[in-house]
């Protein structure tokens, strides 16, 4: 099996999705020669040709509108955005008919499309280009958002949301797109969505993520496994729909929970696991939920924004807190 | 200096408002067959549209937009249109959807509240009413680029208003028209008004059919109450998708008779003295007065299709008014494919709470 790196095995997913099915079709700004600006497509175009890698006029708003026209007409357009800051201007169309073309219609039109955008911060990318806003999506009936934490899940959820007959909104961790090759085995096998994906088994404490948080998540696991404490590390993968069931049984066992993500903490979806928890949960907590977050503020700048960005010594403080409660 | 680039905008009309011909007509007004159909289905627009109005006034419709004042720009897209062509309608398509195969009742039931009107198998691959301006164009793109991947000989109409060329969606829809050659019929209805504000106001440029020229795509005004001008443009512009040469931007030249919608009160900004001014304008009275000439139309005929077309309107009305509602699942069921676990306590709930005995119980 060959070692790849999450943006080599999102490549490797689209080639595989590519040569299963005709009907899948990539599109995006400087997709085509230039194999993307995190070059997640490269390749492509010379495998599959004009037809099924289009270079779009430079256009956030077209791009989404278009593909929701190609999916309904039975293609995958599988697009990309190429960074979350640049989201914004197609949002009326995932909320407005990617998301409820299916329902509107009653199943007589649906659609299958997947927008790709490579979010999140550390990379000292430029302004608008490190944002981590999935909540704003998280949040639309009908649009499922899937975040990978490593190459081999990027392989086989980004092969599962192709095949998913509904949108599916492909967020992808900028920051963890080079870090760490794992081996990724071209099996052409998608992954499960709308479910957890626990990383790690554990009886003292469960931390929940998603993203390139996972990455500091599993730091602050390793270290506290040297100082005896057991965490159960879960991976939430699938904001919408969200997998709460997995959470609530880890948290049974635990007692204990901390919440880690790089979005603001206001209205987030750690806002949305830390209620759930509460509301169904509460009798098995034995400690108050605590949240690891970035601050409700504009994403920084890239000077400033290690000042923004949880770690790993954010999570073990909370997680310290946590257990010392009570 | 040197001129690079020129390009002029063309307005055709055949047809005067007092239905004269105004030029040498194309041959295939020679015969009646045609023009009588289109004669006949915008009576039948304007007396549905009539009667949708009275239901809602009597609370028996929802807030519904009328088409007074279109019917010939809906009657000729939906005459040449073929079946495997698509429609990426506005909220102002109604006849036109009808002509695609729409009964009545889904139509009917649409307005009514209840979007099993969008689900009508009849529709085929046409989408559902845009309701957000402008984002039909977009999606008229992305329909046609398929057809273009795919290399059919298929066309794309898509329908929008004199206010939804100020958008973002519309100008990007014409950009990537043109860019990629696709097979699409952008067609403006500017009925000079968006809700209370008019064509003035909503682009400096003196015709939107020029937003063509910036894209690459063809562009030409039409007067949108004649129905020969409007079949020649659209016959045209769909030849020409059809054979792979790109898109057009038809402007049809038409005025909103009606209020925006059943909850507008045009009153409000508009003069009359315009609206009167409007009506001598209107596209039936122009098409009825040509045919009256040719003989091809006469009082008897007109008597006995208005009564034939009461006789079908009331049917339908009689079957909307019958439909049930639909079942309180579909609130959920139709979200995905397949009906995610963390939906599944919420549509217990829903269903519970429509059960006699629950608290949304009617």
């Amino acid at each position: 099996m060959n070692k790849m790196t999450m943006v080599e095995a999102i490549n490797l997913a689209l080639k595989s999705a590519m040569r299963q099915d005709d009907s899948v079709i990539i599109l995006g700004e400087d997709v085509g020669v230039n194999g993307g600006v995190f070059r997640a497509t490269v390749g492509l175009r010379d495998e599959f040709g004009l037809k099924r890698v289009l270079d779009t006029p430079l256009a956030e708003t077209m791009i989404a509108g278009l593909s929701v026209g190609m999916a309904s007409q039975g293609l995958k357009p599988v697009a990309e955005i190429q960074f979350m800051g640049f989201i914004l201007p197609t949002m009326e169309h995932l909320i407005g008919h990617a998301a409820r073309l299916r329902h509107r219609t009653r199943g007589r039109l649906h659609c299958p499309m997947v927008l790709r955008v490579p979010f999140g911060g550390g990379i000292h990318a430029p302004e608008h280009h490190s944002e981590s806003t999935e909540a704003l999506f998280a949040q639309i009936p009908g649009l499922r958002v899937v975040i990978p934490s490593s190459p081999a899940r990027a392989y086989g959820l980004l092969l599962a949301a192709i095949r998913n007959p509904d949108p599916v909104l492909f967020m992808e961790p900028k920051r963890i797109y080079r870090l760490n090759a794992q081996p990724v085995e071209d099996s052409g096998q998608a992954l499960p969505l709308d479910t957890c994906y626990t990383l790690r088994e554990g009886n003292d404490i469960t931390l929940i993520s998603w993203g390139a948080m996972i990455k500091e998540t599993l730091e602050a696991a390793d270290h506290l496994a040297q100082q005896g404490v057991s965490c159960e590390v879960i991976d939430v993968v699938t904001l919408n729909p969200i997998d709460h069931e997995t959470m609530l049984a880890s948290v049974a066992k635990t007692g204990r929970c901390v919440i880690i993500h790089e979005a603001p903490k206001s209205c987030a979806v750690g806002a949305e696991i830390s209620a759930t928890l509460a509301e169904r949960g509460l009798v098995n907590l034995q400690a108050p939920i605590n949240r690891v977050t970035g601050y409700d503020t504009v994403m920084p700048y890239y000077r400033m924004e290690n000042h923004y960005m949880p770690n790993t010594a954010d999570i073990l403080e909370a997680v310290k807190t946590t257990l010392e409660f009570s | 200096m040197e001129t690079i680039y020129q390009a002029q905008i063309n307005f055709s009309r055949f047809l005067s408002a007092s239905g004269q011909a105004e030029q040498p007509l194309p041959s295939w007004t020679e015969q009646p067959d045609t023009l009588v159909s289109y004669y006949r289905n915008m009576v039948l627009a304007r007396q549905l549209d009539n009667k949708i109005i009275a239901l809602q006034r009597t609370g028996q419709m929802g807030t519904y937009a009328s088409l007074l004042g279109a019917e010939a720009i809906e009657v000729v897209l939906g005459e040449r249109m073929q079946p495997n062509d698509v429609l990426v309608p506005y909220y102002r398509n109604h006849a036109l959807q009808m002509l695609r195969g729409l009964s009545m009742e889904d139509l009917l039931s649409y307005w009514g509240g209840d979007e099993r009107g969008n689900a009508a198998a009849a529709m085929g691959e046409d989408f559902p009413n845009a309701v957000p301006i402008a984002t039909q164009a977009l999606h008229a793109t992305g329909v046609a680029t398929a057809m273009k991947i795919r290399g059919e000989k298929r066309a794309v109409v898509t329908v929008c208003g004199d206010g939804a060329t100020s958008k973002g969606d519309f100008m990007e829809a014409l950009n990537v028209a043109g860019a990629w050659q696709l097979p699409v019929v952008f067609m403006v209805n500017n009925n000079q008004w968006a809700i209370s504000v008019p064509r003035s106001l909503q682009c400096g440029a003196p015709t939107l059919a020029q937003k063509a020229i910036g894209a690459g795509i063809r562009g030409e005004q039409v007067d949108g109450n004649d129905v020969i001008a409007l079949h020649e443009s659209v016959s045209n512009a769909l030849q020409h998708a059809r054979e792979g040469k790109g898109a057009t931007l038809i402007e049809a030249i038409s005025y909103r008779l009606s209020d925006h919608t059943t909850a507008d009160d045009a009153t409000r900004y508009r003069n009359n003295e315009e609206l009167k001014a409007a009506w001598e304008r209107e596209p039936i009275k122009r098409l009825q007065t040509f045919l009256h000439q040719k003989g091809w139309w006469d009082e008897v005929q007109e008597s006995a299709w208005q009564n034939e077309v009461a006789q079908l309107i009331q049917q339908g009305i009689e079957r909307y008014l019958q439909q049930e509602n639909p079942p309180v699942e579909h609130l959920i069921d139709f979200l995905y494919a397949e009906l995610p676990a963390a939906l599944q306590e919420q549509r217990a709930r829903l269903i519970r709470n429509a059960q006699p005995g629950g608290s949304h119980h009617e």
